[in-house]
């Protein structure tokens, strides 16, 4: 097990040392409820408000626009119901426009609302990269619509969304704009302003932050209701005791991210670059899964026809390489996901998605070493099959 | 390090296997098959259910060992599940068991083991191998691996392994053989396996704890066409809802009204006739048995006296056994053997060896 070669950056990332060290005095130093009124309260409220300013820093917002939750799924889930919900109680609009290419945190929060609570939901059609077209969006929107979620970019296959430009769009119509931008905030900036979003999702732990802790940026004047309810914790949005530890990793994660994004995307860069030439040139009936150019960095996904993919995991695994379909499944039941339905692919290509991303720690040898192996794998996948 | 492939199941004996051969210094793999079952019926399958592969998960992590789950769904159907119809259709009793030991476990799942890089696949079956040297002239001897009982003559389930070849037996290890099944459940307890206290399995998994009729009707219902219920001499006694309800041997629900019991002797499916009778004429002194496989790859030369278990759950009985023409075997009891269905399969031992079986085809009642 030791010699394992990790290749799975997107599903998570390890802790930083370093946030790892800011993060240990606030578990038993710091350590007060930072609603209390003494002087343990403030220390711990004073941590949470310094981390605030961090995030919204690096978000180019203001601090009162940065809640904390407590992953990135809730906060995709606090932005629909909460926006949808109130934009119905106060506008009287109950349309939601969103793509099946979603995370399922907002496609099937999404189904949810339509199935228990009355919204419509709009799908939007992704193109044969999975990505969300601004015309599909000026299509789609109508008088009733009371919220549009587009990701940024996408966390099976990497594809990186026209946000700016939908959010022209969006604002023309008057409409507000949510993006996941989980897998994206690794990589990718994320000021607000220049992206035009009014909601926006982040998870820690896709950074070197730890897991269990997630921000949603909600723009001053967005129409929004609380989905937790209680305590008046981040401005009445999320009841519940602060996570403190977690909420100090994530700001210093995420600024550290920010400080070298850079360097960080040129450390991946090359290896994305030769893991993708030299698996489409060495491996027949392969497809790169996503867009070739506007897809983030450290990110390599393919279909391989004829796989099924999680035998392929398998067996990658059992060589020592830990890589993903895209989708976690463990449960060896095999279904297509959404996201690969969407992209147009004969059937028998459908099961067998690959995905290897890259992060801080990965050498080029691994890569090497993963190449080495990897024709080798896929064609026993294929004779097993 | 030798490689070991586990399959588990999330019951006792393979999470106790998996224990035994870490001890024994292998590097273990667990795998687990997942199996067909009936659209819906997803979280009641015996083996699979979403429930036992979290168990297997929990063993696997407890003992630090790998573990992956083998989609198995359609060859299993294809195979396994499509046997079981077709052999109801026939007027057979099938053992879908057999099947799935020789062409899902013994056989996908190998090769899924032998291509992860393991130089054998262990389960949990009560069964025990033994190699031995075979003379083949003066110059020459060759290694068989001879299957025997299990040490826990209850437990044994070499007749469900019967079905494998040499190439197979190679790559098998059944640690559990060795050991009576209390100690195993005590080394089950002693890990602090989760395991250590579920019951035993005893249905088809497919069949979702259901009665097999049930399965049959939803599954396979021209199956269900009704008939007379005859005797051997024809006199018709009454009717029957489908030659796949019954099974030989049995006595409840026949719906006859007679003095004596009756019982199933045969079913015509040419006639769709079930033929009953007293339990004086359930007997039968003799058997035919085709596709007959040898563990050995080939006959005993001399061995002609032998046990033979007709069913899973029958007792061994003495026969003699001979060749017909063709590769078939003709079975003789010392003594006549009650409730012989065509579809199960006749196995043969000598003493402790497994020499192997096959499907019993004429009921020579009628």
């Amino acid at each position: 097990m030791e010699e394992t070669i990790y290749l799975d950056y997107a599903a998570t990332t390890p802790v930083d040392e370093r946030v790892l060290k800011f993060m240990l005095p606030f578990l038993n130093q710091t350590f007060g409820n930072p609603s209390s009124i003494h002087l343990f309260g403030q220390r711990a409220e004073n941590a949470i408000e310094v981390a605030r300013e961090t995030v919204a820093g690096v978000l180019k917002c203001r601090p009162d626009e940065i809640i904390f939750t407590s992953c990135g799924s809730e906060s995709d889930n606090l932005a629909l119901r909460g926006v949808c919900f109130a934009m119905r109680e106060k506008m009287n609009k109950n349309q939601i426009l969103t793509s099946l290419a979603e995370h399922h945190a907002v496609s099937r929060t999404a189904g949810q609302m339509a199935e228990l609570f009355g919204f419509d939901v709009e799908w939007l059609g992704v193109d044969e990269f999975g990505m969300v077209s601004p015309q599909t969006i000026t299509r789609g929107i109508n008088n009733k619509t009371a919220l549009v979620s587009v990701m940024l970019a996408n966390n099976e296959i990497g594809t990186i969304n026209p946000i700016s430009e939908i959010s022209e769009i969006c604002h023309k119509q008057g409409v507000f704009l949510h993006t996941d931008a989980v897998q994206a905030a690794a990589y990718l900036p994320l000021d607000v302003d220049v992206l035009g979003v009014d909601l926006l999702s982040l998870g820690g732990h896709k950074f070197y932050g730890p897991k269990g802790i997630g921000v949603l940026y909600v723009r001053k004047g967005t129409p929004i209701f609380p989905i937790q309810t209680g305590g008046s914790q981040e401005f009445g949005l999320r009841a519940g005791t602060q996570n403190v530890p977690y909420i100090v990793g994530f700001a210093e994660a995420l600024r550290l991210t920010e400080l070298e994004r850079e360097k960080r995307t040129n450390h991946v860069k090359p290896m994305q670059d030769r893991i993708i030439g030299s698996v489409l040139e060495n491996i027949p009936d392969t497809k790169l899964t996503g867009h070739l150019e506007h897809r983030l960095p450290n990110h390599c996904s393919f279909a391989f026809k004829g796989v099924d993919g999680n035998l392929l995991l398998t067996l990658l695994d059992s060589a020592g390489f830990a890589c993903s379909s895209g989708s976690a499944c463990k449960t060896g039941n095999p279904e297509p996901s959404e996201v690969m339905n969407l992209l147009q692919l004969p059937s028998e290509w459908g099961l067998g998605s690959l995905r290897i991303t890259l992060g801080e720690a990965t050498t080029i040898d691994e890569v090497e070493k993963f190449l080495a192996n990897l024709p080798m794998l896929v064609s026993k996948a294929r004779n097993l099959k | 390090m030798t490689k070991v492939v586990v399959a588990m199941s999330g019951g006792v004996d393979s999470s106790v296997a998996a224990v035994i051969l870490k001890q024994q210094g292998y590097d273990v793999v667990g795998m687990m098959l997942r199996l067909w079952s009936e659209p819906g019926k997803e979280d009641s399958n015996r083996c699979c259910t979403p429930d036992a592969v979290a168990l297997a998960r929990r063993v696997a992590a407890r003992l630090d060992i790998p573990f992956y789950v083998v989609d198995a769904k359609e060859i299993f159907h294809s195979t396994v599940v499509n046997y079981f119809l077709e052999e109801y259709l026939q007027g057979a009793t099938p053992n879908p068991c057999l099947i799935c030991n020789r062409t899902i476990r013994w056989k996908f799942l190998l090769e899924h083991a032998l291509a992860m890089g393991a130089d054998y696949m262990a389960t949990g079956h009560y069964v025990r191998l033994r190699s031995k040297l075979e003379q083949k002239s003066d110059r020459e001897a060759e290694e068989k691996i001879q299957l025997l009982r299990a040490i826990d003559r209850s437990k044994d389930q070499s007749y469900v392994l019967h079905v494998l070849n040499q190439e197979q037996l190679g790559r098998a290890l059944f640690p559990v053989g060795d050991f009576p099944k209390d100690k195993i459940r005590k080394m089950a307890e002693d890990e602090g396996l989760p395991t250590a206290s579920r019951p035993d399995s005893q249905d088809l998994c497919f069949l979702a704890g259901e009665d097999y009729r049930k399965f049959i009707k939803r599954n396979a219902p021209e199956s269900l066409k009704p008939g007379d219920i005859v005797k051997r001499d024809g006199r018709i006694l009454g009717q029957h809802q489908g030659l796949s309800f019954y099974t030989i041997g049995q006595r409840k629900g026949l719906g006859l009204a007679f003095a004596q019991p009756h019982y199933v002797l045969a079913k015509q499916i040419e006639t769709n006739r079930l033929i009953v009778g007293l339990e004086d004429e359930l007997g039968q002194n003799e058997l035919t048995v085709e596709n007959v496989h040898w563990i050995a790859g080939k006959p005993p030369d001399s061995i002609c006296r032998v046990e033979v278990k007709i069913r899973y759950s029958a007792r061994e009985a003495w026969a003699e056994i001979s060749q017909l023409e063709g590769g078939n075997i003709r079975v003789k009891f010392d003594q006549p053997q009650r409730d012989i269905a065509v579809g199960q399969s006749a196995v043969f031992f000598d003493g402790d060896v497994v020499l192997g079986g096959g499907r019993i085809v004429a009921n020579d009642c009628v």
